[in-house]
């Protein structure tokens, strides 16, 4: 029991920093893995990526001009997120590209500016912060900034839900009943955006799509219904936190990689074990029914 | 004129600069069932487009009565079937025009989903889900979220493709049903056995009307031997349809052609 304790709680009972970053990491994947199963559904798990490099110009542009105060790099990070989706999601829906096509687009201009406005002035070193984060130094700010902006997603899920749902499932029927596609649509990509912009200072630009897709992919092979999907992604990236802090914390690894790694370890798992997973598929041999 | 449901006013539709409907005049009537027939690529799918409001007129308009609500079933669904939904969370969509986006689904309402599904012979599938649907059995769930949204305009576009003889016949008595709650109604078919013995009115295209009316006079063989001629490619070099310049061949409908602006039409109500 004691030794239990060691491993789980003590950490995190005595540890001022290893509370906050578990505060701050269960927030994320609290808005962002519901945002993840979306992304999957609507066949997008790369635009978070691409996304995720898209905001790497204005995070830069906020860190030259004010140093790594996370305010600034947050705002800067949210404009350039917000004009790579508006941009590549207007193309996309006004002209005959597809959003992947356009995504890439946008998605590649913008990280080079990005890479260039970091090489001007920053080391190299510099960047490797702005890319992977610092889970374990969240201070009041950033956690505030974390909470405000699962607050918003949240909410705005819940007023959108039906919309969402509508236009992921019969985008044609939606635009027959109501005028809302298109604005769910840049809705939607918005969460994306604020929701990566959220996690890039605890866990860099690059992991922070991590946390958004592995558990809505490993939920993907749990359930064939969305609502229970995004209950199980949440749960699943609640453990995968727990998990990767824990694993961080004792064997000394980077705690963003060792949370990412978690959800990964989970997501195998899924594919194999899951109710609609491998094993059940093709090895266990169903009794089959009459009709 | 009130029993009016849908005027079209010189409506050009199409893609580009090339329309696929040229130059309608004309009237739907309320309570009205309407074929509409005509070659591939005769702008009968475009014509549904364009009365549902998802494509909007190169020029002219249409003008839906006040307080009309249309319910469009399209040829080419835009459905994702590997999406993770219930055959019950499809129908529901239908209640959209009741509900909207926020208004909670009430006990009455998930009774309606359960009536509609049992009058399209689907009764007990509310849980399966989608991707495990015969495509007949899409098209009939398809049709009772048609009949959730008790919509006042019906449009359905060819819904009898992919669907055995048995379920036609009962999408048909659905559609019959329908006509008698003096519903408007128009469907694009192929078939023109089914059209003749089921439908009253027909509408014969081919880029512009060229019959329209009673359908044992508009199926006349020399209407049809004129819709069978007509070129469905376009050609890029057309000439520009002009002010005062007759472009089109054989029009049906006269129509004057002084309010004539490809491109800046209204938006369909």
């Amino acid at each position: 029991m004691d030794m239990l304790y060691g491993l789980v709680i003590a950490p995190f009972a005595d540890f001022g920093f290893m509370q906050r970053a578990l505060i701050g990491s269960l927030m994320l994947s609290l808005g962002a893995c519901p945002i993840g199963v979306f992304l999957m559904l609507r066949r997008m798990s790369l635009s978070g990526d691409a996304m995720a490099h898209a905001i790497l110009p204005g995070a830069a542009a906020g860190f030259l001009f004010y140093g790594l105060e996370i305010l600034p790099m947050t705002i800067g990070g949210l404009i350039a997120g917000v004009i790579v989706a508006l941009g590549a999601g207007a193309v996309s829906r006004f002209t005959i590209q597809r959003e992947d096509a356009s995504m890439a687009a946008f998605y590649l201009i913008s990280l080079a500016i990005g890479v260039l406005m970091v090489s001007i002035r920053g080391s190299s070193v510099d960047l490797m912060h702005v890319l992977f984060g610092t889970v374990l130094a969240l201070n009041d700010e950033a956690l505030t900034l974390i909470g405000g902006i699962v607050a918003v997603t949240l909410v705005s899920l819940a007023i959108f839900w039906r919309a969402l749902v509508a236009e992921c499932l019969d985008p044609l029927f939606l635009r027959s009943v109501s005028r809302l596609g298109s604005p769910v649509h840049f809705i939607f990509l918005g969460l994306v955006v604020l929701n990566l912009v959220g996690g890039f200072q605890a866990l860099g630009t690059l992991l922070s799509v991590g946390l958004m897709m592995l558990p809505a992919a490993a939920a993907r092979f749990w359930t064939a219904r969305v609502e229970p999907m995004c209950v199980l992604a949440v749960l699943i990236g609640f453990a995968s936190c727990v998990a990767g802090l824990l694993l961080s914390y004792h064997a000394s690894l980077p705690s963003g990689p060792a949370i990412i790694l978690s959800a990964g370890v989970v997501y195998f798992a899924s594919i194999l074990f899951g109710t609609r997973g491998i094993l059940r598929a093709r090895i266990i041999h169903h009794r089959h029914r009459t009709a | 004129m009130t029993n009016t449901c849908l005027t079209f006013r010189d409506l050009t539709l199409g893609y580009g600069s090339h329309p696929a409907i040229h130059h309608l005049d004309g009237t739907i009537r309320k309570g009205s069932l309407t074929a509409v027939v005509g070659a591939n690529g005769s702008g009968k799918s475009t014509l549904m487009k364009g009365i549902v409001g998802v494509l909007k007129p190169m020029a002219g308009e249409v003008i839906r009565a006040p307080g009309v609500r249309a319910a469009y079933l399209p040829q080419q669904s835009e459905l994702d079937r590997s999406f993770p939904a219930r055959v019950v969370d499809l129908v529901s969509l239908g209640l959209w025009p009741r509900r909207g986006l926020l208004g909670r689904y009430t006990k009455e309402d998930r009774d309606d989903v359960s009536k509609a599904l049992m009058a399209v012979g689907l009764g007990g599938f509310e849980k399966r889900p989608i991707d495990t649907l015969s495509g007949g059995q899409l098209q009939r769930t398809l049709f009772a979220r048609v009949l959730l949204q008790d919509a006042d305009l019906i449009l359905l576009d060819e819904p009898f493709n992919a669907v055995d003889a048995k379920t036609v016949g009962d999408l048909i008595a659905l559609i019959k049903h329908w006509h008698g709650e003096e519903r408007t109604i128009m469907v694009v078919v192929h078939d023109l056995d089914l059209v003749r013995q089921n439908f009253p009115e027909t509408l014969l295209l081919a880029r512009q009307p060229i019959a329209w009316g009673e359908t044992r006079e508009t199926l006349k063989p020399d209407n049809l031997l004129r819709a069978r001629r007509f070129h469905e490619a376009w050609e890029e070099n057309a000439p520009w349809c002009e002010p005062g310049e007759d472009a089109h061949g054989d029009d049906h409908h006269g129509h004057d052609h002084h309010d004539h602006r490809h491109g800046v039409g209204p938006r369909a109500a």
